[in-house]
């Protein structure tokens, strides 16, 4: 594709901290190349603020290949902004025109509270895989990768729900701040594989527990989450949890 | 995990919402089959004899129980669904996401599912309200004959008139008519969305059964609302009477 520089217009939430309110402030950022990633026209942005004397924007990064799921920025409308299937970071400037305007805002629910910026705080994700997101196995020698057949079609079900990077771009699409394709996705690549079996049911209940107490909403399959994960993570894992869960939920054996 | 904290769980309450849904899904059926038979144009027998069966017979009055139930379990659970979820994003986006992603009538449930309430309370106070607790006229019906007779034959039944309500309603208040379309539009969304959805809150994976059951969710709204709307427009246009 042809090389192009561009003017852009650039309105960006700034917000000092978690208590403070907040408000969008205009930036304009010249000759950015159109091969630069979305990222790279921050850094070139708060570069030039810096030399301005002015507080560089705060923003969540790390991996910048589309790995870690750091870079919740909302760009125009969309989590990590206009391109199918992919994270902020990986999303590149030959996305916008000379002379375009960019709004980014931060994720917004209330379980993603805003610590400066376009900074929010993820760690209710982490507490939701500490809930029950793992298999339980006692350490010993390696066990041969092999020695158990997995059926392929399982397999390739479970490593794309195993693709999540916990980004939280489904919960910020949604209209309900739902977590559950995240969840799905964390118990499905489990509950595919033979390994996931042993804790199938505490999982499922212990994962949706923790995700109702962070505070996040409960699905109504809009579809929104599917449409703009970075990993493309189907919907689908969202109703084998909602089997997987309603089914160890009227299993429990508990006493009252 | 016991039966409250299952049913109060944010899964547990699709599955409510899911289970109560088909139930009215099913309802909509019986209800919409019932009221065909004011096509038979004739005079109103056949309907009101169905009707009679339906507000006589034990075995829907229990049904109709069962209705109320989940009715008011959907109606209740979907507002507090709608109210809480609303609730999850104190501060909003600038710039909305629209239909970037997700269809208007899935993100419009609650708000679908509202004026089909308003529209159910107009049709209870129509409709319901007379044909079970008085107020309506009497047909009689020979039942041999199945034709409209006077008072006092021999062998003459005494039948409420609900489709002389509906034809006197439908032909002389237009707006009615038009609150009917309006509320059963609201009802043709909630379904397109509803049907599909609904198996997906029980689990159904499987992309083949997906496409067939959200086919089968637009041909079922398509249908029953379809009937649904034909019917005052059959009063207005003089198609029956
Ligand atoms: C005859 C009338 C109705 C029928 C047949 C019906 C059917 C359905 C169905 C099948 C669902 C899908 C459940 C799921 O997604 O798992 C649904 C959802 C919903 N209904 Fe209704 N409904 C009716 C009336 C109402 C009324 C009166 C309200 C009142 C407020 C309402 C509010 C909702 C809401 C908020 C949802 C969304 C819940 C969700 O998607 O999880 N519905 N309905
Ligand atoms: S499911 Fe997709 S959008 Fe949600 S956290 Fe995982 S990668 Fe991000
Ligand atoms: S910075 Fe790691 S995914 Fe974008």
């Amino acid at each position: 594709m042809e090389h192009y520089n561009m003017n852009l217009t650039l309105k960006v939430w700034k917000q000092k901290d978690g208590k403070s309110k907040g408000g969008f402030e205009t930036y304009q950022v010249k000759n950015i190349s159109s091969e630069m990633s979305f990222l790279e026209m921050f850094d070139v942005l708060n570069e030039q603020l810096i030399h301005e004397g002015k507080e560089p924007i705060a923003f969540d990064h790390d991996c910048r290949e589309g790995i870690c799921g750091m870079c919740s920025m909302y760009i125009n409308g969309r989590p990590h902004g206009p391109w199918q299937g992919t994270t902020t970071c990986q999303l590149h400037m030959r996305a916008f025109k000379d002379g375009d305007t960019i709004v980014v805002e931060p994720w917004r629910a209330n379980a993603f509270p805003v610590l400066k910026d376009l900074v929010v705080d993820r760690t209710a994700f982490d507490r939701i895989i500490q809930a029950g997101g793992y298999v339980s196995v006692n350490t010993g020698v390696t066990v041969d990768g092999n020695a158990i057949p997995i059926n392929k079609d399982n397999a390739d079900k479970a490593f794309a729900a195993a693709a999540c990077i916990g980004c939280g771009a489904c919960v910020a699409a949604c209209k309900n701040s739902s977590a559950l394709l995240f969840l799905s996705a964390k118990t499905s690549h489990l509950a595919l594989l033979p390994q996931g079996q042993t804790e199938r049911n505490k999982r499922s209940l212990a994962m949706v527990a923790q995700m109702d107490k962070e505070g996040f909403g409960s699905c109504t399959n809009t579809g929104a989450c599917e449409a703009v994960c970075p990993k493309e993570i189907e919907i689908t894992n969202i109703a084998r949890l909602n089997r997987d869960f309603t089914a160890a939920g009227l299993a429990a054996d508990v006493k009252g | 995990m016991n039966w409250s904290q299952l049913f109060t769980s944010s899964v547990g309450k699709k599955v409510t919402m899911a289970l109560s849904g088909l139930f009215l899904v099913a309802f909509l059926l019986v209800h919409a089959g019932l009221n065909a038979c004011i096509w038979a144009n004739d005079g109103g027998v056949m309907f009101n004899v169905a009707a009679h069966f339906m507000g006589a017979n034990v075995v829907p009055r229990v049904l109709e129980i069962g209705l109320f139930v989940f009715f008011l379990l959907h109606i209740i659970q979907g507002l507090v669904l709608e109210i809480q979820n609303r609730s999850k994003r104190k501060v909003g986006y600038a710039i909305p996401m629209g239909n970037k992603g997700s269809k208007w009538y899935s993100r419009a449930m609650g708000i679908l599912g509202s004026i089909i309430l308003i529209f159910l309370v107009i049709h209870l106070i129509d409709f319901w309200i007379p044909s079970r607790f008085g107020g309506l006229g009497q047909m009689y019906i020979d039942m041999s004959t199945h034709q409209i007779v006077s008072a006092g034959t021999p062998g003459a039944k005494e039948y409420h008139d609900l489709y002389g309500e509906m034809v006197y309603k439908f032909t002389n208040y237009p707006w009615i008519s038009v609150v009917y379309i309006l509320g059963v539009i609201a009802l043709f969304w909630h379904l397109v969305h509803g049907i599909q959805s609904a198996f997906r809150t029980f689990g159904v994976t499987n992309h083949k059964y997906i496409s067939i059951l959200t086919v089968v969710g637009w041909s079922f709204a398509i249908i029953v609302c379809g009937a649904f709307i034909m019917m005052p427009i059959s009063f207005l246009a003089g198609w029956i009477s």
